[in-house]
């Protein structure tokens, strides 16, 4: 029995970020393990989307610190590493699955580059492995082969989700994050992309830091929710917890808030 | 720690447990539910909770799986060497316990879209590194002592009748051989033969040495598998 | 003699020497891109004002100018060009390569072996190769500075997947030196394996980007490639019809309006060498008889 938990992948200490005066996120601080998925939830303008910033190397915070057990190198300073090793991080280890496909799909090439990329940006130079490769996560996202050769503006919008997560997942990655990723799609499409996202976390051990504002989707995905009100994390818990028994005012109206079909 | 004597340790064991639900969103009202609670519960035996309806017997077996939070006091479960405080104890151990030690029969089936029901009830021994073959042989046969028709198995339990969706909930609660097993209502909505099948169930779990803490409606049901009673009754209400 | 008004080679002496001293960094870093602050020049960009300013900055009196153009010296531009540093510079300007000491070219290297006394001057139109699949150019220069040039084979991909061949035929990337991803010039790739370790400095202007890159002598010209897809030039199946040459870059040419066409070098320098030296193609006539027919023009 494994009874003492792992080394944290992501250590998060007091992130914080302002937009000049304006407060996005403030003193976040978190844990994430390995194989462990993590909600962040709260509504538009909460401040979930800066985290990720943040926390993704998108947004340099105004202080606080995010420190990530890489594969080879040991704990390394998100923001104390250079830029190269950070971009090196991101292709590699990291990978992002953005709301709008389309700022996480090249749109004029081929649905098989778009996987392809990610190997050729880690040095693959043999076009029948890439292909292979490429045709491989297809087949796992539930696109068939003969689209490889598509161009993503051609698919649907759950398609084209499918494909930036195939992109993301084909060099290995142990963390993703998503940034509502199932957001403006319907709902027959988004509980067949849960159920993919739900088979692919498990059995590929991912780590994923998800923001949604949709709470079942939270419940569906997540092992632990952090709960965000301008700016800060004002409950946090294991998922069940915080949406069973939340005790903080905002969770108690979010919660109370959910339409029950 | 200290005592290395052969006197039986409780599997789980409830010190002063508090609970009271504050209601923002109702003018912060406070609901006390229990208070000073304390309950010990041995491997091999099954204590079922008791008390009128709305006492708090199902809060407090969420209690138990740190589904709800307490206020305050302790629930000591065993865990392997070790023993979890599951008030105080990180996620990581809560979720530890839960996949190793501590089994929960909800009222319902939470229903995950497109997952078959023998992945639903393969899925506990999955996540703790069965072999996915051994684990769907182990979720056949319990489909099958459920009564679940077998042609049903590889569809989701959406569309599944209350009876039906009620003993795949079942089925997965007793898929892994937990130490502690929490049941909530688990006979309910049941026909007489299945309903059986269920006491059967127990009835083997606590002969594995599984510690029971159970809601049992029916009276019968716990005249069958309850060794004990323990009572839960309705805090006062405080007057205002 | 020099056209009266104008400072020698056209341009002033500061902006020459700036210039120079954009080609020295370009020189220094094989393949990098040197802004530079270009000038409006008294012919379109697109003419080749990035060549010319590069060819101004570093003409003297002693040299020999050769422009050309697709390959030939007898084409608009060249001629242009070439009378151009003849009235501002007082140079002598010649069709033969071995004559040369600077050639400016748009579209191709010529066909005869170059030597370290040369310098091939390029107009370039579009001097960043990733532009194409990254339009911010503090992107690009970011991915330059880094070395993340994968996305650059994204685009080879695409030509295998679709045409079952790497089908980019002119403007063909290049790593320089085994650091830096370079766009040719729309070159043909023919001419690629010619950047590689070529003995004469070559020198990159592109006009309206303002930007200067080189290939110093002796310096590792790659073309990307896939291990299983290598870098291929093309091949045709005809020779030149005028000189029967085999290993020179043929141009099609249509005859008539009923299909007839002929391939011949588009070294136009390359070709009348060999047919003054007595080859001849299957529509050529011998050495004497071109030389009569054009006389007679």
């Amino acid at each position: 029995m494994t009874m003492i938990p792992q080394t944290p992948l992501l250590r998060v200490e007091g992130l914080t970020h302002y937009y000049g005066s304006r407060l996005g996120c403030r003193d976040v601080s978190f844990d994430l393990y390995p194989g462990e998925v993590l909600g962040i939830v709260g509504e538009s303008g909460s401040g979930k989307s800066t985290l990720l910033s943040c926390l993704s190397a998108r947004q340099d915070p105004s202080s606080g610190r995010v420190l990530y057990q890489s594969r080879h190198d040991g704990e390394i300073d998100l923001y104390r590493v250079s830029e190269p090793r950070r971009r090196l991080l991101m292709r590699t280890e990291w990978g992002i699955v953005h709301q709008n496909p389309r700022d996480g799909l090249r749109m004029t090439v081929s649905a098989g580059a778009n996987i392809g990329e990610r190997l050729m940006a880690v040095g693959a130079r043999h076009y029948g492995d890439i292909r292979d490769q490429a045709i491989d996560w297809l087949g796992r996202v539930e696109i068939s082969d003969d689209r490889t050769d598509d161009l993503p503006r051609t698919f649907s919008g759950g398609m084209q989700q499918r494909l930036q997560i195939a992109r993301n997942l084909v060099t290995q990655p142990r963390l993703i994050f998503m940034d509502e990723p199932t957001g403006g799609l319907d709902v027959s499409v988004q509980a067949r992309l849960l159920d993919l996202l739900r088979g692919l976390v498990s059995s590929l051990g991912l780590s994923v830091i998800i923001v949604t504002h949709d709470l079942a989707v939270a419940r569906l995905l997540a092992h632990r929710l952090m709960v965000m009100k301008e700016g800060q994390v004002v409950e946090t818990g294991l998922t069940d917890q915080v949406l069973d028994d939340p005790h903080h005012p905002y969770t108690q109206l979010l919660v109370s808030s959910v339409l029950q079909v | 720690m200290t005592n290395q004597t052969n006197a039986p340790r409780p599997a789980v064991s409830v010190r002063d447990l508090e609970k009271t639900f504050v209601l923002h969103t109702q003018g912060g009202a406070r609901l006390p539910v229990f208070a000073g609670l304390t309950l010990d519960v041995f491997p091999g035996e099954c204590v079922a909770l008791h008390g009128p309806s709305g006492a708090g017997k199902s809060t407090l077996l969420r209690s138990l799986y740190a589904n709800y939070k307490p206020g305050s006091g302790q629930v000591l479960v065993r865990h392997g060497d070790s023993t979890v405080d599951m008030v105080s104890a990180t996620p990581h151990q809560i979720l530890a316990v839960r996949r190793h030690t501590m089994g929960y029969v909800s009222q319902f089936l939470r229903v995950i879209p497109r997952v078959s029901t023998l992945d639903i009830v393969a899925e506990p021994l999955i996540t703790l590194g069965t072999a996915p073959e051994e684990a769907r042989a182990r979720a056949r046969a319990l489909l099958t002592r459920l009564r679940i028709a077998e042609r049903l198995w590889s569809l989701a339990p959406a569309t599944f009748s209350g009876g039906e969706q009620q003993r795949v909930n079942i089925a997965r609660g007793f898929s892994v051989p937990y130490p502690v097993l929490l049941l909530d209502e688990p006979t309910a909505s049941l026909d007489a033969a299945n309903r059986a099948t269920v006491l059967e169930l127990i009835t083997e779990a606590k002969q594995r040495g599984a510690a029971v803490i159970g809601i049992f409606h029916d009276a019968d049901a716990r005249a069958a598998v309850a060794d004990r009673l323990f009572d839960v009754l309705p805090v006062p209400s405080q007057a205002a | 003699m020099t056209d009266t008004g104008y400072n020698y080679a056209y341009l002033d002496e500061q902006t020459k020497r700036m210039i120079r001293r954009a080609i020295l960094k370009a020189v220094a870093v094989p393949g990098y891109q040197v802004p530079f602050a270009g000038r409006e020049m008294p012919l379109p960009y697109g003419w080749g004002t990035g060549g010319i300013q590069v060819t101004a900055a570093i003409i003297g009196q002693d040299d020999t100018l050769k422009v050309i153009d697709q390959g030939a010296d007898d084409t608009t531009n060249a001629v242009s060009i070439r009378r151009f540093f003849a009235r501002t510079a007082a140079v002598k300007t010649t069709e033969k390569t071995v004559e040369a000491t600077v050639i400016q070219t748009r579209h191709r290297i010529p066909e005869t072996p170059l030597t370290e006394n040369q310098i091939m001057v390029y107009q370039v139109p579009i001097p960043e190769p990733l532009r194409w699949m990254e339009p911010r150019e503090t992107e690009t220069r970011k991915m330059h500075a880094l070395q993340e040039y994968g996305v650059m084979h994204v685009k080879l991909y695409e030509d295998i997947a679709r045409f079952g061949h790497i089908a980019t035929t002119y403007d063909y990337p290049v790593m320089v030196n085994d650091r830096y991803l370079m766009a040719p010039s729309p070159i043909p790739k023919f001419d690629n394996p010619k950047l590689n370790n070529s003995p004469a400095l070559q020198l990159f202007g592109a006009g309206r980007e303002k930007r200067i890159y080189a290939v110093p002598p002796y310096t590792p010209v790659k073309s990307l490639d896939f291990t299983d897809h290598p870098f291929e030039v093309q091949r045709w199946d005809d020779c030149c019809a005028l000189c029967g040459a085999t290993d020179s870059f043929l141009d099609e040419v249509i005859t008539d309006d009923k299909g007839g066409r002929m391939y011949v070098c588009s070294d136009s320098d390359y070709c009348g060498d060999r047919r003054a030296a007595g080859h001849v193609g299957p529509q050529g006539v011998d050495a004497d008889a071109y030389q009569r027919a054009t006389a007679a023009e």
